[in-house]
């Protein structure tokens, strides 16, 4: 196309209606993130509400009513809605109060990972030099390291409990964060209004604080929905190799490890929290993915 | 030379910037950027001096040295006969306070995600620079300085105008209370009916407040009417200081002469045939050209201005060139 043509075409474009596809898109587009915000609603009300919307105590054992199929299966029975496990308790109040654990494992994880992410990453951006060198390398090697190795040789140092997987996945996954923290502090430092603050005399954590990070809140927004679904995988993996969520407390992912001794004749004891895993990382991943285009317009796609 | 001049509110002496250019995976340095190589000026108490020059010839470099937001490669800078290289915590934040800086871009120098009065306001918070009242009260005053209203306060800065913004850069440089402002181009990124608004009310300010100013522009038209002096800049150096009528009535410089004759004017009295406009481009401040840096463009030049480098030359009272036609 020629230069000519390439500079009307734009013109053009702006007088036009935009076109029927387009529309339709911006509707599906838009819809994604309406069924995100549905499931994280769903699970923000089973978190909070769980001993009122389960019906059955997640620990009560019934020898009777062992390995039930669910009730949408040949020999369910509408009491259980998704059957019994090998020891006779409801998979479906296991589930809605594994969203409990999976929530706050998730969210918490995330905000350690931010409170050292964001700092290192401020630093390292904004001082450069040695400091920076430093950061990106103890980032680079925390990035390199096997997660799961990092995160079981931890946990079987300090002991699997709730405090300490959040801590061993905190620890773990802020590398993340410091990259996008650095490059976005590396734009802004030398802009104007930073220079400004300078000139104005303001402390260097006054600088980082009040005029860098305010302006790294959406990338941070984004990145953080995104790594809350990928803690609780994380979480569910944790607990399916023994070192997360201890029994008998329900966690989806040592759901997930118990039935997998029933795979080929109860199968539906590993599909369900598996369901529950992939259904919860779906919902928030497609509502950060909302956020992103409600907070940063550049990033929507055309 | 210890001798300082005593009514002088800002001196620099033999002022160096070169930013080194690094290369190559071992970030060797292979070689510097001159920005500015080796300029000295006077800026008297209550004056407005100009800097005028072309893009690239290193004038918000001057401006960003002598604000201390780069550190200077040679050379001193006094504020109030005080060497500011040896100022400790507290002398700089004294400095800090007396001298403020006017930005360029009125859209990159306001942080978006902050209130107008949180901008203006933070440095008299921070500083506890208002007395016996809330600081609210006194951005609410700078507000009103500036040709701003109150009820602006609670806004963010994407809802003004260009000309509305630089207000308010001006609005926050004031809250310090300072005693010299350097304005880095302050009304180049501004419509030309807005221009004169903003210089206006910057030479309004500099009585009511008792201002010295520093004014860097490339358009000469900018600093004419506001300036006392004029610093012309080529590429690092200083080709002629005057004060404002010598410099337009007699300019010395071929340089200066050039820039002159760019000024468009509207009924021709200048003659437009004669107009002498310069050939080429600025050279590289990486290699600026031996002698004279402006040989390659000038139209006077002889054998010797690519061999001798000029020295300043005071040609009538106050009127210095740097030019090798006025050499003795």
């Amino acid at each position: 196309m020629s230069s000519e043509t390439s500079m009307i075409v734009p013109y053009v474009n702006h007088k036009k209606p935009p076109s029927l596809l387009k529309i339709l898109r911006k509707i599906w587009d838009l819809k994604l993130g309406l069924i995100g915000g549905v499931i994280i609603a769903g699970m923000l009300i089973c978190a909070v509400g769980a001993p009122l919307i389960a019906p059955f105590n997640p620990y009560e054992q019934d020898i009777m009513e062992r390995l039930l199929p669910p009730s949408f299966l040949e020999g369910g029975s509408a009491k259980h809605l998704l059957g019994t496990d090998s020891v006779g308790r409801d998979t479906l109040s296991r589930i809605i109060y594994g969203t409990r654990i999976s929530l706050i494992v998730g969210i918490s994880a995330v905000l350690i990972q931010v409170v050292i992410g964001v700092f290192l990453g401020l630093f390292a951006g904004y001082y450069g030099g040695k400091t920076d060198s430093a950061i990106s390398f103890m980032v680079n090697v925390m990035m390199g390291f096997p997660f799961i190795l990092l995160a079981m040789s931890l946990v079987a140092v300090i002991g699997p409990s709730l405090q300490n997987i959040i801590f061993a996945l905190g620890i773990t996954g802020w590398p993340v964060f410091t990259r996008v923290t650095r490059v976005e502090t590396i734009k802004l430092k030398d802009s104007e209004f930073v220079l400004c603050a300078k000139t104005l005399a303001f402390s260097t954590m006054r600088i980082l604080l009040k005029h860098i990070l305010p302006n790294l809140l959406p990338s941070i927004l984004v990145l953080g929905t995104v790594e809350i679904a990928r803690a609780i995988i994380r979480e569910s993996l944790l607990s399916f190799l023994g070192l997360g969520i201890q029994p008998p407390t329900p966690s989806w992912g040592m759901m997930l490890a118990e039935g997998r001794d029933y795979m080929l004749s109860e199968w539906w004891l590993a599909a369900l929290p598996g369901f529950a895993i992939f259904l919860s990382a779906l919902g928030i991943n497609l509502l950060g993915d909302a956020i992103r285009d409600i907070v940063d317009p550049h990033m929507r796609k055309s | 030379m210890t001798q300082h001049y005593t009514d002088s509110i800002l001196e620099v002496r033999g002022l160096k910037k070169y930013f080194p250019i690094k290369t190559g995976v071992l970030k060797k340095t292979t070689g510097f950027v001159k920005a500015v190589d080796d300029i000295s000026f006077i800026l008297r108490r209550g004056e407005t001096l100009g800097l005028v020059g072309e893009s690239g010839c290193g004038k918000s470099t001057v401006a960003r040295c002598l604000m201390k937001l780069y550190d200077i490669t040679q050379g001193d800078i006094y504020f109030n006969e005080k060497n500011i290289a040896n100022f400790n915590h507290s002398e700089l934040l004294d400095y800090r306070m007396m001298v403020q800086m006017i930005f360029q871009d009125p859209y990159a120098s306001l942080n978006p995600r902050m209130r107008v009065k949180e901008i203006i306001g933070e440095a008299i918070r921070v500083h506890g620079l208002s007395k016996n009242r809330s600081w609210k009260e006194d951005v609410k005053d700078l507000l009103n300085t500036v040709g701003l209203r109150e009820s602006h306060m609670a806004r963010y800065p994407h809802e003004f105008s260009g000309g509305q913004r630089q207000r308010i850069g001006i609005a926050r440089a004031l809250a310090m209370k300072p005693k010299l402002i350097i304005a880095d181009e302050p009304v180049s990124a501004l419509d030309v009916s807005i221009q004169a608004q903003i210089i206006n009310l910057l030479d309004r300010l500099k009585d009511d407040f008792g201002l010295s100013y520093l004014i860097i522009a490339h358009d000469l038209a900018v600093v004419e009417h506001i300036s006392d002096r004029i610093i012309v800049m080529y590429l690092g150096n200083i080709m002629e200081t005057a004060s404002d009528k010598d410099l337009y009535n007699q300019p010395a410089h071929p340089y200066t002469r050039a820039l002159l004759n760019a000024i468009p004017d509207v009924g021709g009295k200048k003659g437009g045939n004669q107009r002498m406009l310069l050939k080429g481009d600025v050279p590289s401040p990486i290699n600026p050209p031996d002698g004279c840096c402006f040989h390659t463009r000038c139209p006077d030049m002889f054998s010797l201005c690519s061999r001798e480098k000029p020295e300043m030359v005071e040609i009538s009272k106050n009127h210095w060139v740097s030019c090798l036609k006025y050499k003795r």
